[in-house]
């Protein structure tokens, strides 16, 4: 079946980039303010299906030509990766470390170890997502 | 408030029996979904319901709503989604494979005797 | 290594990273064994040093990123946890072993080494918690994998089972987070020794032993207790018989864990009324169990029926509350591990030689695999408990208990259901072993039988050893034993930090 769906697709080119930099920012925003991985994950899929919605699986595959069971395990190495670093000080698992630095551009930025876990839980979001929508989309 | 929260969550889990006591798999699926909104708000009320105060504890504030409902109800979103989209998943599946969506046809083990 | 405070994290962290590693490799088999096999081996070995350490230094405690005790999630490996994982990562390299031959390319290619490598983790997560949200988690995370795992090939009759297993575990799953918020809502408290210490404080009053019930009920589920293991024959009979074995041997035993730990850590006030409950169900499994295993002509369901005989014998020793109770009930725990997974590999190559699991259909193969017929024998006369195999002491010291505690009822049906036992896992081998060969055994391969065979000696001559070494792991049991009868060691261990 044939769709005349111009606007759908002509909106989404635009919508998407938004959702998808709003996604990033809620990402960033984590640890002290409302986001975090798991939502910004949740919005980047959001996005993506978005994208499915106005295109198709192939045209989207084409674009994004990742496999996602290999982001789910990058995103799960980052995560245990940063949470077992601690076993190399002999401190308990899971315990993260922070500290001040004065970036060029962002000033006095706060940088934690729990961030680069969180990119893990982002990776992981969209990869197992995307698999259960290529899972039963393809199908149909 | 507790006790309207108490009713909502009576009629979430009525609402989950029944649909889990019917034969088609979508219904049973969309009662263990129900079934998990209803858990899920039990912790919330079982918490304590903090009214409007936030859950995050810093210099000064003195009214504050308990925190670990909320990350306990986080997890186990998480893992009710997970499970949900799994068994959508392999209800389809099964659908695909046994031509019917009735658990009752889908009874037994004819390979014992 | 000595002053190594993670230790106890290893065997969870391990499986866990070794799944991950395996992600990346989908569809390189020899690197998909390969991982598992090493992954396996070198948790097996963090797991010994645990127990040596455990001996050593006591009960072993950390709580996640250096939180204050009762406030983070803390992880706790006593002497039973510290076994019971080190018996899971053997059992489960053993069954690893013997997928090489027997699973089949197609699974091996579909993730079937990581999805055991997580439910490992998930296995090893929730022996080693101290949580009891946290154990929710792990549950999760080994049922999840055991779904994938069950349904990993699609048959037909894999997928008709497998969405009442999965069925069934997620209403359990829902009534376990019901129980905790109940729990949460009257002790606000989640660390397990916190929970222990504010139940004493507060003095078991009606709400706790509805709690206490409502546990029962949701590990009950997990653990296949009477009346609720109707889920468990069905559903096991589907998967191929290395999942099979995993899922007898680890994934009952998970419930009856925690059914141990609540019921000597957390209720204890009212043993009157929660133990007696315990008690009558534990009774009632091993009679439901017994009823099942005679009923079958088909060699899975006979095993799977022994299952839930030995969990019940087990829970019946922890409702004793008695030292030898207790103590009986751990040497089973193990015992039944090691005997499950030995039994279910023995089965597995019967079915493979005769091509069929129908006890009718089959015959004298001692004339054609002798070495098999033994090893059978040899596993069958263990799990009844003829002495000196790994049965025996264990059941010796249930029943020892029970005397003591004044069950006499009990402990004579208990002993009763060894004989049961011990006619139904024979009739196995007299109708398999002994007559005439009824058919033409289909053509097998020779070479792949003897790998088969392999890891399955091994957990016999496991439970063999185990058995006749009694005598040397007494020490470790009473370390095991000491802290479920006195709750004040452990929660000393996890809060005095």
């Amino acid at each position: 079946m044939k769709t005349n769906d111009v606007i759908l697709q002509t909106t989404t080119k635009v919508v998407f980039f938004i959702i998808f930099l709003f996604s990033i920012h809620i990402f960033f925003a984590g640890h002290f303010a409302p986001g975090g991985g798991f939502v910004g994950g949740l919005l980047t899929t959001g996005a993506l299906l978005l994208l499915l919605l106005a295109f198709d699986l192939k045209t989207v595959q084409k674009a994004l030509p990742f496999n996602f069971i290999i982001v789910i395990g990058i995103g799960l190495l980052l995560s245990l990766g940063t949470a077992a670093g601690s076993i190399f000080f002999n401190v308990p698992f899971f315990t993260h470390a922070f500290d001040h630095f004065t970036l060029p551009l962002f000033g006095e930025t706060e940088l934690h170890t729990a961030m680069i876990f969180d990119a893990g839980v982002y990776l992981v979001v969209v990869g197992s997502a995307l698999t259960m929508i290529q899972t039963i989309g393809g199908d149909a | 408030m507790e006790l309207i929260m108490a009713i909502v969550i009576g009629i979430l889990f009525m609402a989950a029996v029944y649909l889990i006591l019917s034969r088609s798999i979508l219904k049973i699926i969309i009662g263990t979904g129900l079934l998990s909104h209803g858990a899920h708000l039990l912790i919330l009320t079982m918490g304590g319901l903090g009214g409007i105060a936030p859950p995050v504890l810093a210099d000064g504030v003195t009214d504050y709503a308990d925190p670990l409902p909320q990350a306990l109800i986080l997890t186990a979103i998480v893992i009710s989604f997970g499970v949900t989209a799994f068994i959508l998943v392999l209800a389809y599946r099964t659908y695909a494979e046994h031509k019917t969506d009735n658990m009752n046809l889908m009874r037994g083990n004819d390979e014992h005797d | 290594m000595t002053n190594m405070i993670n230790l106890l994290l290893f065997p969870i962290i391990l499986p866990f990273l070794f799944a991950i590693l395996l992600l990346f490799f989908k569809e390189n088999i020899f690197m998909q064994r390969l991982l598992a096999f090493i992954g396996l081996t070198v948790s097996l070995v963090a797991a010994l040093f645990l127990v040596a350490k455990v001996k050593t230094d006591g009960i072993q405690v950390i709580t996640l990123g250096s939180w204050p005790a009762p406030f983070g999630i803390s992880m706790v490996s006593d002497m039973l946890s510290a076994l019971l994982v080190t018996t899971t990562l053997l059992i489960t390299l053993l069954v690893v072993v013997y997928s090489f031959t027997s699973i089949g390319k197609e699974r091996e290619r579909y993730f079937y080494y990581p999805a055991i490598l997580f439910m490992i983790t998930g296995v090893n997560g929730a022996f080693t918690t101290g949580d009891i949200f946290n154990m929710f988690v792990f549950f999760e995370v080994l049922l999840i994998a055991s779904y994938v795992l069950i349904v990993l090939g699609g048959e037909k009759q894999q997928l008709r089972e497998s969405i009442k297993y999965i069925l069934v575990n997620v209403i359990s799953s829902a009534l376990f987070v019901i129980t905790i918020a109940y729990l949460y809502s009257v002790v606000g408290t989640l660390n397990m020794a916190d929970i222990s210490v504010k139940i004493a404080q507060v003095g078991q009053p009606g709400i706790i032993t509805v709690i206490a019930v409502l546990m029962l009920i949701v590990f009950g589920i997990k653990g296949s207790m009477f009346p609720l293991y109707f889920w468990l024959p069905g559903s096991y009979a589907a998967p191929p018989v290395p999942v099979l074995a995993l899922f007898g041997a680890l994934l009952t035993k998970v419930g009856v864990y925690a059914i141990m730990r609540t019921y000597t850590l957390f209720f204890i006030n009212d043993i009157g009324f929660t133990h007696e409950i315990l008690l009558v169900l534990s009774i009632l499994t091993v009679i439901g169990g017994c009823i099942g295993a005679l009923a079958y002509f088909d060699v899975k369901q006979i095993i799977i029926y022994n299952i839930v005989i030995a969990i019940g014998v087990i829970l019946f020793g922890v409702a004793q509350m008695n030292e030898a109770g207790i103590s009986g009930g751990i040497f089973y725990l193990i015992h039944d591990m090691l005997i499950k997974g030995a039994l279910f590999l023995l089965i597995g190559i019967i079915i493979y030689v005769t091509g069929t699991s129908n006890l009718r259909k089959m015959g004298g193969l001692m004339k054609t695999h002798a070495p098999l017929g033994w090893m059978y024998l040899i596993a069958a006369f263990g799990l009844a408990g003829v002495p000196p195999l790994s049965g025996f002491i264990g059941k010796l010291l249930i029943v020892k208990g029970a005397f003591e505690a004044g069950t006499i009822l009990g402990s004579i049906i208990i002993l009763a259901s060894s004989l049961v036992v011990l006619l139904s896992v024979i009739r196995i081998f007299i109708y398999a072993f002994w007559g005439a060969p009824t058919a033409e055994l289909p053509v097998t391969n020779h070479r792949s039988y003897r790998k088969m065979m392999i890891p399955a000696v091994l957990l016999v001559i496991l439970s063999v050893l185990y058995g006749v070494g009694t005598e040397w792991l007494i020490p470790y049991m009473a370390d095991a034993t000491d802290v479920l009868l006195q709750p004040s060691i452990y929660i000393d261990a996890v809060l005095k930090e």
